[in-house]
């Protein structure tokens, strides 16, 4: 049977710190918003917006601190979203 | 060890008598035989209206319904085949009463929640009931395909919802079922210890856990586009009902898996008992129903070849759908290779077991013909297709369902069957399959499309032996578990390893204790060794 885990106390600075992390990178897909990209704003704002759900992720829901097997099933699962997500796109984009 | 109290004596929590000892109990067994009774209705209502949509069939012209009445029965045996029986069935059945005690713990990981998951189911079914008095029978088919789903006056969103409680069900006891065999297994078992049919629960349970709310997000896009209009599908508005299918499909492909895995598990136990032989290929075995979840979900637009999707993405979906065979073949050549040289004993559940393996490779095979872009072209939504699907659904997993009823009946009710009957079933059952379907192949191959009320006077012969080979399904289905049934009421108690297995529910009493295990179990280097049971029985045999 697999150990059990530990329960992690996250400073109240490093929660506060990936706080302001969140705020500035929200800010930054505001600002990009105003800039033409082209193509590149979706792009750019997923990315942002993956940056910060990983952030939420790692630290707020402490992903960070979990065992291999908790991290590794989070992996899969988003790798099966990212598959379903994509190879419906790639069915639109060749049509 | 018999002597011990069994869970049917023996109330969780205690506090509760009576029937209020099975509504709010917190034992896994208890739970898998609320399960039993009501997933049992709900199959035996499905099977007559299989029943009754091969008699209209049988004859050209309108037999004895009408054909909104037939679209009706057909929508209601695929809506509670699939959701109501078939996913449900193994994991919720047999999953919960055995998977604690194969990984020789004393429950679920969750009791509550896996209380809640049969309440859910029981809702879900509830709600489909309701469905079918209000605005008129759904009409859709087991899909709901938009733009009918949305435009049909009948009563779809009930029925959609419906499959959205049952979903929820399924989820969590996907969710209890992973969280179980990671934090709950017996300190001395490790992952290559695991016996097989859990295992195939687990990929089982992966499969759910991340399939699942695509679906249910899907159902409720098609109630929401029923109230609201909003145009998600529909091109006029920017929508597109290709999406519809995409969506749907990225559930319900890797559904049929949801459906097979556990059916491959129980076959997986059952072989290597009866050929009292280890299991050939137990790593391949593992690794296959992992490899099967995986490569299962990311082939679900082998269903819509024709429904305009782009030329690149057939070709990827169908070479993404032969890989998937792979797996699949691992298996059966495991399991034909466990029997050979083995020392066979041949009872109904290894009987039950060898039809699946013939009637699993069929539906198989004939998956690759639709699997492969240029001949399904030529039988997509014929009668190839549902003969196919039920090749793989009825002889795959209904088989399954049955021979693990078959197998662990003695151990979850203490109480032996009559040997003649079950057999007598299994073979009409089985005789009445081929008879059912194999017309069924023909007929599709000559292009009769699924779903059609009547048919031209070509396709009458072909109908009309499916119709007469569907009369002896029936007439042994019922054979089988009334004879399941009297074995209650007779005296022959069985002892707690009568087949002579392996895994750990045979070190429990037949039926088990609240806690399964009376003393503590002692969990085998390998799970598949039958080097002691052979002994056993050779002593028996000499009389010593």
């Amino acid at each position: 049977m697999e150990k059990t885990h530990h329960s992690h106390y996250l400073e109240y600075r490093t929660l506060f710190s990936i706080f302001l992390l969140l705020l500035m990178f929200t800010g930054i897909t505001v600002g990009v918003s105003y800039i033409d990209l082209g193509v590149f704003n979706v792009w750019i704002s997923l990315l942002i917006a993956s940056v910060k759900g990983s952030l939420v992720l790692l630290f707020f829901m402490h992903m960070k601190y979990e065992g291999r097997a908790l991290i590794f099933s989070f992996l899969g699962t988003i790798f099966f979203l990212f598959i379903m997500i994509s190879f419906t796109f790639w069915d639109v984009s060749f049509r | 060890m018999e002597a011990v109290p069994s869970f049917f004596e023996t109330h969780s929590p205690s506090r509760y008598k009576g029937v209020w000892s099975w509504l709010l109990t917190m034992d896994h067994k208890r739970i898998g035989i609320m399960y039993l009774f009501s997933i049992l209705f709900w199959f035996l209502l499905a099977v007559l209206l299989g029943g009754m949509i091969r008699l209209e069939l049988m004859f050209i012209g309108q037999t004895f319904m009408s054909a909104e009445v037939y679209n009706s029965v057909f929508t209601l045996h695929g809506v509670i085949m699939i959701f109501l029986f078939i996913i449900p069935a193994l994991p919720a059945i047999f999953g919960n009463f055995f998977l604690p005690i194969q990984i020789g713990t004393d429950d679920v990981f969750f009791p509550k929640l896996n209380l809640l998951s049969w309440y859910l189911y029981m809702a879900g079914g509830l709600i489909a009931i309701v469905s079918l008095f209000s605005e008129g029978f759904p009409d859709t088919g087991w899909t709901f395909y938009v733009p009918f789903s949305i435009s049909t006056r009948t009563n779809v969103s009930t029925a959609v919802f419906a499959a959205f409680v049952l979903g929820m069900a399924s989820m969590l006891t996907g969710l209890n079922f992973i969280t179980t065999i990671h934090r709950m297994r017996h300190r001395d078992m490790g992952w290559m210890q695991i016996p097989l049919f859990t295992w195939s629960l687990y990929a089982t349970s992966w499969v759910q856990l991340l399939a699942t709310p695509v679906v249910s997000i899907t159902l409720l896009l098609v109630i929401i586009e029923r109230y609201f209009n909003v145009g998600l599908f529909d091109p006029a508005k920017g929508g597109d009902p290709i999406l519809y299918q995409h969506l749907f499909w990225m559930y319900s492909h890797p559904a049929v898996y949801i459906m097979i895995l556990p059916g491959m598990g129980v076959i997986s136990e059952i072989i290597p008992v009866f050929a009292r032989k280890s299991i050939f290929g137990y790593k391949a075995i593992v690794a296959s129903s992992m490899a099967i979840a995986i490569a299962g979900s990311l082939v679900w637009a082998h269903h819509m070849y024709t429904s305009g999707m782009s030329d690149t993405a057939v070709f990827v979906f169908s070479l993404l759908t032969f890989v998937v065979a792979i797996p699949s073949a691992i298996k059966v050549f495991s399991w034909v290779s466990t029997l050979y040289k083995g020392s066979i004993l041949m009872t109904p559940p290894l009987f039950l077991a060898l039809c699946f393996i013939y009637l699993f490779s069929v539906g198989g095979l004939t998956g690759l013909v639709l699997g492969a872009a240029g001949t399904d072209i030529h039988v997509h939504d014929t009668h190839f297709v549902v003969s196919h699907f039920h090749f793989t659904m009825f002889g795959g997993t209904g088989f399954a369902f049955f021979a693990a009823l078959h197998y662990w009946w003695p151990k979850m009710f203490g109480r032996m069957y009559d040997f003649k009957k079950a057999y007598i079933g299994a073979i009409l059952l089985t005789g009445g399959f081929m008879f059912h379907y194999v017309p069924m192949f023909i007929l599709g191959l000559q292009g009769m499309p699924r779903r059609y009320f009547d048919y031209l006077p070509q396709y009458e012969k072909g109908n009309f032996f499916a119709g007469f080979g569907a009369a002896f399904m029936i007439i042994g289905v019922f054979l089988m578990i009334i004879n399941l049934w009297l074995s209650l009421k007779n005296q022959r108690d069985v002892s707690s390893d009568p087949w002579g297995g392996t895994t750990l529910e045979w070190q429990t009493p037949s039926p088990p204790a609240l806690y399964n295990f009376i003393t503590e179990p002692v969990v085998p280097d390998y799970p598949y060794d039958f080097s002691g049971v052979v002994e056993r029985y050779s002593k028996d045999d000499k009389g010593e």
